[in-house]
């Protein structure tokens, strides 16, 4: 009789840890993701869509319409060089709160780590053709007559031109470069910033300044390169490689 | 202190149990037929937790889809309007409803309907759900100008539908609720995924022509078509985004489309991208069926792109009216967007009026 009521109690205590979703771990700490935009420190929602004015570098006055990129392979690195990825990848869209903050599920132990990174894009090894059902389904993918894979942003809106009766639409669309036929180029974006301190619940901000996409180096034209960017290696798509590189920053929070 | 502890246990057995309907009626449950394209490359089709499919279900909604006394006098079914030789449109510009009252819209074609993931349905996006989608025509007093006690009594009180009634749902009940969650279950089983154009693209060099991959190529190409932004690719063969544009139709809006249900006036003039599956069925086209042939479609884009404030983005050469294809480009485009039509799909059996 005792060993049945052992018996009965193991099930019990089973039956309680399968209805617990996961172990209380006190000693880590929950890391969430908040993906974020502003022009030159001025906060960008989907609330300022075809609404707000904004002048670029070489002074378009232009207003977007629809903002959708693709960040992925976030990834923290200890102290003893091991890497915790944080996640896969996030297509976000400004129209779409669930992309723009999201808890992760990751859990990491409190320190010092000595790197955050990011790819802003796809890196050539996660850039695989159709390889993404929810991908595919959000039509996000990059034409395979361009080298294939999937967008990395899609910045779209209008401008204004003194000379235009009209606003002019610029799609600002950026992927894989294609040098020639059949012969492509990777453009992604890796990011890395160095040091932090997790010692509590933490929220990676991921915060793009929409300004540097036209500013630095390259002084974008939108009267120029407005539209039908996407093939065009030399004169947009590098171009725009370069002007990401200062287009992200990092910041923590709780 | 052993009932306690068995107490206990029974407890924690129905907590962690994840169905609350497991002492209910249960029809034959069955899985959507997904085209071997769809299920490589797309998300599962969405089927709600409360309507799943079942063989029972789906025959009654089958049956339902065309059942003349679904309407206020007993003469119009869903299908008049849907027919199933039009890929589930009406071939007539604007629908005519049972009081001889014309519609303003030209009856939305039916099908794969399972892999509208943001489930927006109608032009406008004015159904949130197949369900609710199912719910408005019949209520509509330029359509089948019913009422749902008018439909309900009706349906109650034939000889056949209660029986059909509990076989699908387990009670002879029949509720509003029941109807539209029986014919939402038929519609999703409309599927079509067999055209030349699926073939090819599951590996079958032989089914298309050369002026047909020249025309998918335009579809492709931002610098000509630029067609598949909107309206799905090789990579989502659904062949819509399922979104909202206004794709350059006119400068001011008799009809607001999506801004008629969100209020915003910055979505005004915006219809949602139809799929191009099935064009060779589905003429008049785009939401006010206003262009006879593909190639005033093909015209519109090339040449009469009109703007307004909230014209897409993606009519990039607004300043020109149109993207200026080519003739021979036109025809290829042409060419490709009908390898896109699937003829076994208007004719499948299982889509038939069963009545």
């Amino acid at each position: 009789m005792k060993m049945k009521k052992i018996a009965l109690l193991v099930i019990v205590m089973t039956a309680l840890v399968s209805c617990t979703s996961h172990d209380d771990k006190t000693s880590e700490f929950l890391i969430s993701i908040s993906n974020s935009q502003h022009w030159n420190g001025e906060s960008v929602t989907a609330n300022d869509f075809g609404i707000t004015e904004f002048t670029n570098k070489h002074g378009e006055v232009l207003k977007i319409q629809r903002l959708r990129y693709l960040i992925s392979k976030v990834i923290l690195t200890n102290s003893y060089g091991d890497e915790i990825e944080i996640g896969d990848y996030k297509l976000v869209d400004l129209t779409d709160d669930n992309t723009l903050n999201y808890a992760t599920n990751i859990v990491v132990p409190p320190g010092t780590y000595t790197g955050i990174s990011f790819v802003y894009g796809f890196n050539e090894e996660d850039n695989i053709n159709q390889d993404y059902a929810d991908l595919n389904t959000a039509s996000w993918n990059w034409p395979d007559m361009l080298g294939g894979g999937y967008h990395f942003m899609q910045f779209e809106g209008t401008f204004t031109n003194q000379t235009a009766e009209i606003p002019l639409p610029f799609a600002y669309h950026n992927g894989t470069a294609r040098v020639s036929e059949g012969v492509f180029e990777q453009n992604f974006i890796t990011v890395n910033v160095d040091g932090l301190s997790i010692d509590s619940n933490t929220t990676i901000d991921i915060k793009m300044n929409l300004a540097e996409w036209f500013k630095n180096p390259n002084n974008w034209d939108l009267n120029v390169l407005g539209t039908n960017l996407m093939g065009n290696r030399d004169n947009a798509q590098i171009m725009m490689n370069e002007n990401g590189q200062s287009v992200f920053t990092v910041y923590l929070g709780d | 202190m052993r009932c306690f502890l068995i107490v206990l246990i029974t407890g924690f057995l129905i907590s962690c149990s994840s169905s609350d309907n497991d002492l209910g009626y249960q029809a034959t449950p069955i899985d959507l037929e997904i085209p071997q394209l769809f299920s490589n490359l797309l998300l599962p089709p969405t089927i709600p937790s409360d309507n799943p499919q079942t063989i029972e279900g789906i025959t009654l909604g089958r049956k339902l889809f065309y059942e003349p006394l679904l309407s206020g006098d007993g003469t119009q079914a869903c299908a008049n309007c849907h027919l199933s030789e039009n890929s589930f449109t009406d071939s007539d510009r604007f629908s005519t409803g049972i009081t001889g009252a014309i519609g303003t819209r030209n009856a939305m074609p039916l099908y794969n309907m399972a892999w509208n993931f943001e489930e927006n349905f109608l032009w406008d996006g004015g159904a949130k759900s197949l369900e609710e989608q199912v719910s408005d025509p019949i209520e509509n007093v330029i359509e089948m100008n019913n009422t749902w006690p008018n439909v309900v009594t009706t349906l109650q009180g034939t000889s056949i539908y209660p029986e059909l009634f509990t076989q699908a749902f387990g009670s002879s009940t029949i509720t509003k609720e029941l109807v539209t969650k029986a014919i939402a279950q038929f519609e999703r089983t409309i599927i079509s995924g067999n055209s030349r154009f699926d073939q090819y693209l599951l590996g079958d060099q032989n089914t298309v022509t050369v002026s047909e991959i020249r025309g998918f190529n335009i579809f492709m190409d931002e610098e000509r078509g630029d067609c598949f932004h909107c309206h799905g690719s090789n990579s989502n063969p659904i062949w819509t985004d399922n979104i909202f544009h206004n794709n350059g139709l006119d400068s001011s809006f008799d009809d607001m489309g999506l801004g008629g249900i969100t209020g915003d006036p910055l979505d005004n003039g915006k219809f949602k991208s139809p799929s191009l599956r099935n064009l060779a069925f589905t003429a008049p086209y785009m939401h006010d069926g206003r262009f006879e042939t593909l190639d005033e479609v093909i015209n519109h884009y090339s040449e009469g792109l009109v703007y307004s404030e909230t014209i897409d983005p993606l009519m990039k050469n607004i300043a020109e009216g149109g993207a200026q294809l080519t003739e021979v480009d036109k025809a290829d485009l042409k060419a490709f967007l009908l390898s896109l039509s699937d003829p076994g799909f208007t004719i499948n059996p299982d889509f038939q009026n069963p009545n």
